[in-house]
């Protein structure tokens, strides 16, 4: 069967749960991206087990995941990590609502080399994750921030 | 590690404030004192019924699309159930090839929620691992072997539901467009390589040490009407006898309020728990299973019931290789539905479904007007029903290991929760464990 993903030099995966406030980032951001015709990057957004994140960058070489955090920061802040050599911060493992969490994702294939060359992830700070929230508004900026910048990391002209 | 405690002079307090390898988040609390479990809780935080309150007004035809949203891992499930409460509203039942192909895309899921559960949450458990990671090092091949199971499940939810996550082809009467015999045809290698692989697996949890834990557990699992194991549907059915429509589930079970948590509690009208899952099908539905996977299971110890929870990890692997083997015969045996939905005309009454989740009976009831829209919705999810017989192996499994040290009461503790595969993203949207000794 036809790998969907096989083609891709660059994935952009956001993660997140649409009905659960701020977890919804992730997801938003993949969305804008995909609508911006020009880009060149394979986009999913991912609702389902992070587990499948392993099959979904397997043939890339660039790995940009957008998820939301609960690092302690302000609400909106946007990090971003490199994990192509060394694991996610603690504070932020095991903080997902998923089976496997982003941070665990991760370190399973860098154990199995089913990991992207370079795999960077941007984080963006939640606050409220009630069944059926909307976005606080620090986290729309933040979509917008995440957008402009993962579009350089692309080195696509946004 | 802790040294022991003594159990009897001294009390104890063990608290797991996030519950890992678990879906969700969500918190156990055990209290301890002289010798005697006091108190075992199990909360959940977040608010359960969103869903249904989302589902009022809307049209019955979008019941399969936002029920999908309520779990990542179990998408089909509600679909599937909401399906068989609108189809019953409608005054329809949908048969034949059509239900064949429902059957197929949950195993589909069967197989990826089983795979993902027994490799990477249940087993480094039970070769003591902290996480699947830890255990990919000196197991590579074990992690290996469920990323390739997980993905036959996965590409067979992609071919018949249109994408890997939250399926979008299953519509109220069937789906939208059935797949072609040829568009099939490249699922079965990878099916049969997992079919092997899976042979090896079953085997291999039969070698893993097993806690010495059994209750007398009421169990309840559908019945299939065509003597298969119970999966797309059914009646319900139990240890104690009974066996009732899926219209009749308000007559004999209740949901309530508990004040520690967020979720409903499942329990039979006139009593106690019951456990929903692997285990109850299993023992209620023995001879649905296929020869090979009976053998399979005959050959890794279990008699035609099991009871000790901790075994569930074997039970899932023999659900798993009857998964797949159901999977191959669907798929050998399948015809195109033409076409691939019966038409449905909404008229104004209540409808009831019921399937198997990987985790165990999922219900759901609709009361629709004549124009379609949805009066009301109500979802009981497997977890909720299972939440009671958890306390309550918890509080028998710490009474008979208090001699353990709080390290190893809290690690066995969090695997006597993972013996359920609790889908918290079900129960509610969060669960996290809480251990207590004080």
């Amino acid at each position: 069967m036809p790998n969907a993903f096989s083609r891709a030099g660059a994935v952009v995966i956001g993660v997140g749960n649409e009905f659960r406030g701020d977890d919804a980032a992730g997801l938003i951001v993949a969305r804008r991206l995909r609508e911006q015709a020009s880009t060149q990057a394979v986009v999913l957004d991912w609702e389902a087990d992070p587990a499948g994140l392993l099959e979904a960058w397997m043939d890339a070489n660039l790995a940009i995941v957008v998820d939301t955090v609960v690092s302690g920061a302000e609400p909106g802040t946007v990090q971003r990590f490199d994990a192509s050599t060394v694991p996610l911060p603690a504070r932020l493992a095991g903080s997902s609502t998923h089976a496997l969490g982003v941070a665990e994702a991760i370190e399973l294939a860098r154990a199995l080399d089913r990991l992207p060359g370079r795999t960077i992830v941007y984080g963006i700070e939640g606050s409220s994750f009630s069944a059926g929230a909307a976005l606080d508004p620090t986290v729309e900026r933040a979509i917008d921030e995440t957008l402009t910048r993962v579009v350089a990391e692309l080195g696509e002209r946004p | 590690m802790t040294p022991p405690l003594e159990p009897r002079t001294r009390s104890r307090r063990i608290r797991t404030d996030a519950l890992a390898r678990v879906e969700g988040e969500g918190a156990m609390n055990v209290r301890v004192r002289d010798g005697e479990v006091l108190e075992v809780q199990l909360r959940i935080y977040e608010p359960p019924r969103f869903f249904e309150a989302l589902l009022r007004g809307r049209s019955y035809t979008e019941v399969p699309d936002i029920t999908a949203r309520i779990c990542g891992i179990c998408p089909v499930a509600y679909q599937t159930s909401g399906c068989l409460a609108i189809e019953q509203a409608c005054g329809t039942t949908v048969d034949g090839p059509i239900r064949e192909l429902r059957r197929l895309m949950y195993c589909g899921e069967w197989i990826e929620s089983h795979a993902l559960h027994l490799y990477m949450l249940h087993a480094p458990d039970f070769l003591g691992y902290e996480s699947a990671i830890h255990m990919a090092a000196d197991h590579r091949e074990l992690v290996e072997r469920a990323l390739a199971t997980r993905k036959a499940g996965n590409q067979l939810l992609i071919a018949i539901g249109g994408r890997a996550e939250h399926p979008i082809n299953p519509r109220t009467g069937g789906f939208y467009r059935a797949p072609t015999r040829d568009e099939l045809a490249p699922l079965v290698e990878p099916l049969q390589r997992a079919l092997e692989a899976t042979l090896d697996t079953v085997a291999l949890t039969a070698t893993l040490t097993m806690p010495d834990f059994e209750r007398d557990y009421e169990f309840v699992a559908l019945r299939d009407d065509d003597g298969r194991y119970p999966i797309d549907r059914g009646r319900i059915v139990s240890s104690g006898g009974l066996d009732i429509p899926a219209e009749a589930f308000d007559d004999h079970f209740v949901e309530e309020q508990v004040a520690h948590s967020n979720a409903l509690h499942s329990r039979f009208r006139d009593g106690g728990s019951y456990m929903v899952g692997p285990m109850a099908r299993y023992s209620l539905a023995f001879d649905g299973l296929s020869p090979l996977a009976r053998d399979a299971a005959r050959e890794a110890g279990l008699g035609p019931t099991c009871r000790n929870p901790f075994q569930s990890i074997v039970v899932r692997a023999v659900e798993l290789l009857y998964a797949i083997e159901e999977a191959l015969r669907l798929i050998e045996a399948y015809e195109q539905p033409d076409p691939p939905a019966v038409a449905l005309e909404p008229r104004d009454g209540v409808g009831c479904g019921v399937s198997e989740a990987p985790r165990g009976i999922l219900w759901h009831r609709y009361e629709i007007d004549a124009s379609g829209a949805i009066r009301d919705a109500r979802i009981v999810p497997p977890t909720s029903q299972n939440q009671r017989a958890i306390e309550e192996d918890l509080r028998g499994f710490v009474a008979g290991h208090l001699d353990l040290s709080d390290d190893e009461l809290q690690w066995q503790c969090e695997q006597a929760i993972r013996n359920y595969d609790p889908c918290i993203s079900c129960a509610t949207h969060f669960l996290k464990l809480d251990i207590e000794r004080a």
